[in-house]
Parts: C-alpha cells; sequence; structure tokens
C-alpha cells in the first residue's frame, strides 16, 4: 500500500517540480559557499577585534569589526607600522592582532617590564621573522613575551573599521599618526 | 553570438570548478610533491625510478586537522619552514608542547613551550629540522600527511611511528 503512494507521488506533478527546484537550486548554493570560503582565506575576511592590547587604536569603545585583506601577506607587501593578523605561536587556534615592529634583519629595542622598571633590551630579527606588539605595552602579551614571530603566522593586514559606525573608515590614519610621535 | 554564449558557458564552469576545488584543497585535503631525501625510509626512498632518475613520491595532505590543531606523535605533517614562509617542509612530529626532548648530538634537554612541537626527519643525516633551527610553532603546520598517492606502486597509508629515543614527561 504504501509502496503504491510512494509510486504515485514519484509520478506527480509536484514531486517533480521539486526535483526540478533542488536540481537548479543546490549548485548555486554550493557554488556560493566556496565562493565565500575561498574569498574568505585568500582575499578578504571580517575580524572581530577586543581585549585591550590595541589600545587606542583598536577597541576604544567596546569590540570593533574590522576587515582584513589577504593579498599584502601573501606578496610580501607588509611594512612596519601596519596592524597584522598573527596566528597566536602559544595558543595555534588562537589569531590575534598587533602591530608589526619591525622585519627581518632590523634591530628592535623594547622595555622588558613596562609596568615595573624601565630596563630595555635590543635584539636582531632574524631571517624569516617579524618583530609585532601591542599599542597598549602595558597589557598586551607580543613578541616581547614570546620572541619574534616566523613570517608565516602573519595571516593577514587589518586595513578598515566597519562597527563601531561612528569610526568607520581606514586604519592607516593611525598609523601615520603613530610613526609621527 | 554563439561563440560568445558558449564563451560564456565555459568561463562559468571554469570558474565554479576553480572555485570548489581550491575550497576543497583548502579545507579538506590536497595533493603534495614530496622533495628530497630527509624522509627517507618513509617517504622518497630512492628505489622508484623512470629510466634512471628517481620519481618524486606524492602524498595527500589531510587539513581536517587544522580545525583544532590536535596532532599526535609520530604525525607526518607539512609546515612552512620558520626562516622562509615560501618553502614547506615536510617532517614528523616527536613532541608536543610541554615535554622535553633529548637532542642527539648535544647533550642537553629542551622543554616545548606551549604552542610549539618538535619536528624530525626519519632520515637524520641529511635533513634540516628542530636540531637546527628549535622547536616551531603548532600555527606553521599546513596539513597531516596521511597517504601515498603516487607513484603507484607505492600507493599506501602513511604510518604514525613514534620514535623510541625521547624522554617524555608531563
Amino acid at each position: 500500500m504504501a509502496f503504491g503512494y510512494i509510486r504515485q507521488f514519484l509520478a506527480s506533478e509536484a514531486f517533480k517540480n521539486t526535483g526540478r527546484e533542488i536540481r537548479d537550486v543546490v549548485p548555486r548554493l554550493v557554488k556560493f559557499v566556496c565562493f565565500v570560503q575561498v574569498t574568505k582565506t585568500h582575499l578578504l575576511t571580517v575580524a572581530l577585534c577586543y581585549g585591550p592590547s590595541m589600545l587606542p587604536t583598536i577597541g576604544l569603545a567596546g569590540n570593533n569589526l574590522c576587515l582584513a585583506e589577504r593579498i599584502s601577506t601573501r606578496f610580501d607587501r607588509i611594512g612596519v607600522g601596519d596592524i597584522v593578523m598573527v596566528r597566536s605561536p602559544e595558543a595555534p587556534r588562537k589569531t590575534v592582532v598587533k602591530r608589526l615592529i619591525a622585519t627581518e634583519g632590523q634591530s628592535v629595542t623594547y622595555v622588558v617590564d613596562p609596568k615595573n622598571g624601565d630596563r630595555s633590551e635590543t635584539i636582531v630579527v632574524p631571517k624569516g621573522h617579524v618583530w609585532v606588539e601591542g599599542d597598549n605595552i602595558y597589557a598586551s602579551r607580543d613578541s616581547r613575551n614570546f620572541g619574534p614571530v616566523p613570517y608565516g603566522l602573519v595571516e593577514g593586514r587589518i586595513f578598515w573599521r566597519i562597527w563601531p559606525p561612528k569610526d568607520f573608515g581606514s586604519l592607516e590614519q593611525s598609523k601615520r599618526k603613530d610613526m609621527d610621535s | 553570438m554563439g561563440t560568445r554564449s558558449g564563451l560564456w558557458n565555459f568561463g562559468n564552469k571554469f570558474f565554479t570548478c576553480g572555485i570548489i576545488g581550491l575550497y576543497v584543497s583548502d579545507r579538506f585535503s590536497s595533493v603534495a610533491p614530496v622533495r628530497g631525501s630527509s624522509m627517507s625510509p618513509t617517504l622518497n626512498p630512492g628505489t622508484t625510478s623512470l629510466m634512471g632518475l628517481p620519481i618524486d613520491d606524492y602524498v595527500l595532505v589531510e587539513k581536517r586537522c587544522l580545525q583544532s590543531y590536535k596532532f599526535s606523535h609520530g604525525d607526518v605533517v607539512v609546515f612552512r619552514s620558520p626562516s622562509n614562509h615560501k618553502e614547506s617542509h615536510i617532517k614528523r612530529i616527536t613532541a608536543l608542547p610541554g615535554e622535553w626532548i633529548g637532542t642527539r648530538r648535544s647533550y642537553d634537554v629542551v622543554k616545548i613551550p606551549e604552542g610549539h612541537c618538535w619536528v624530525e626527519g626519519d632520515n637524520s643525516s641529511s635533513s634540516l629540522d628542530s636540531k637546527s633551527f628549535g622547536p616551531i610553532p603548532l600555527g606553521l603546520v599546513q596539513g597531516r600527511v596521511t597517504h601515498i598517492v603516487w607513484p603507484p606502486q607505492r600507493m599506501g597509508a602513511v604510518e604514525r611511528i613514534t620514535p623510541q629515543d625521547t624522554i617524555s614527561s608531563s
């Protein structure tokens, strides 16, 4: 009996229509998902930045939503002063946002523990590594703790803030201001 | 008119295939050639040859492990070189975070920091590995090697070998 019903249903017009719709929609959906994922891994991604380590550039008014691009990392176009996303060397599942202070071969002087004392050290960044620091050196876990970071861990450059709306705009401005002071 | 729509169709199909292929190779698995003899008994043993020239092995690299970054001893992994991000190396993980490893050449014992691992080639005589550049961050790992797919006579799974000479403690 049930078998008959199923056969009737399979032969009906409604089934044919649903079948046609599914055949139409599924490839488009698959294509769309793939397109989004590929864009996210190779071109452009959205990053939610939080925490105090990049104050006052990022996080002054709560969490920020930023755009990050992955093209300049791939073609070695990252320069000193850029805000970069780095896969944390201590916890590989986390990504941290820091400012690039020095690239390979440059020497960098940093204050070891800014909260107590101003003892500073100078090191030369080894080949294929970069030195990253947070803008807020008092509350940032960065290269001063874990040393220079291999370039392979740099995942993207943050260049545009999209949330909150009143700060919508490029982040290059803050970089220039920082370099002047 | 007909050629234009044909061209458009072809372009559309090409784009679709490319994007799906890229997605699969980013997220699930991809195929990579193995160069050099640093993993010698396991990969590129130098026994297969075509008219005197040795053939490189091609391996299947699984990327699902990058969702959790959980690896175990003896996994063969592909990682970006810490000194040159454009190069990738294939080595075997011999120690995981929090463990101690004794290096064979110098007699000191190194503790692996959090989020790092110790990689070594199977052919220890000609291998550039953690013995020269120290522990590497797990974030550099690009995937885990699971199978050899080419040449056909060497097709098969890559085994997980746990080395004997490590000192491990929590």
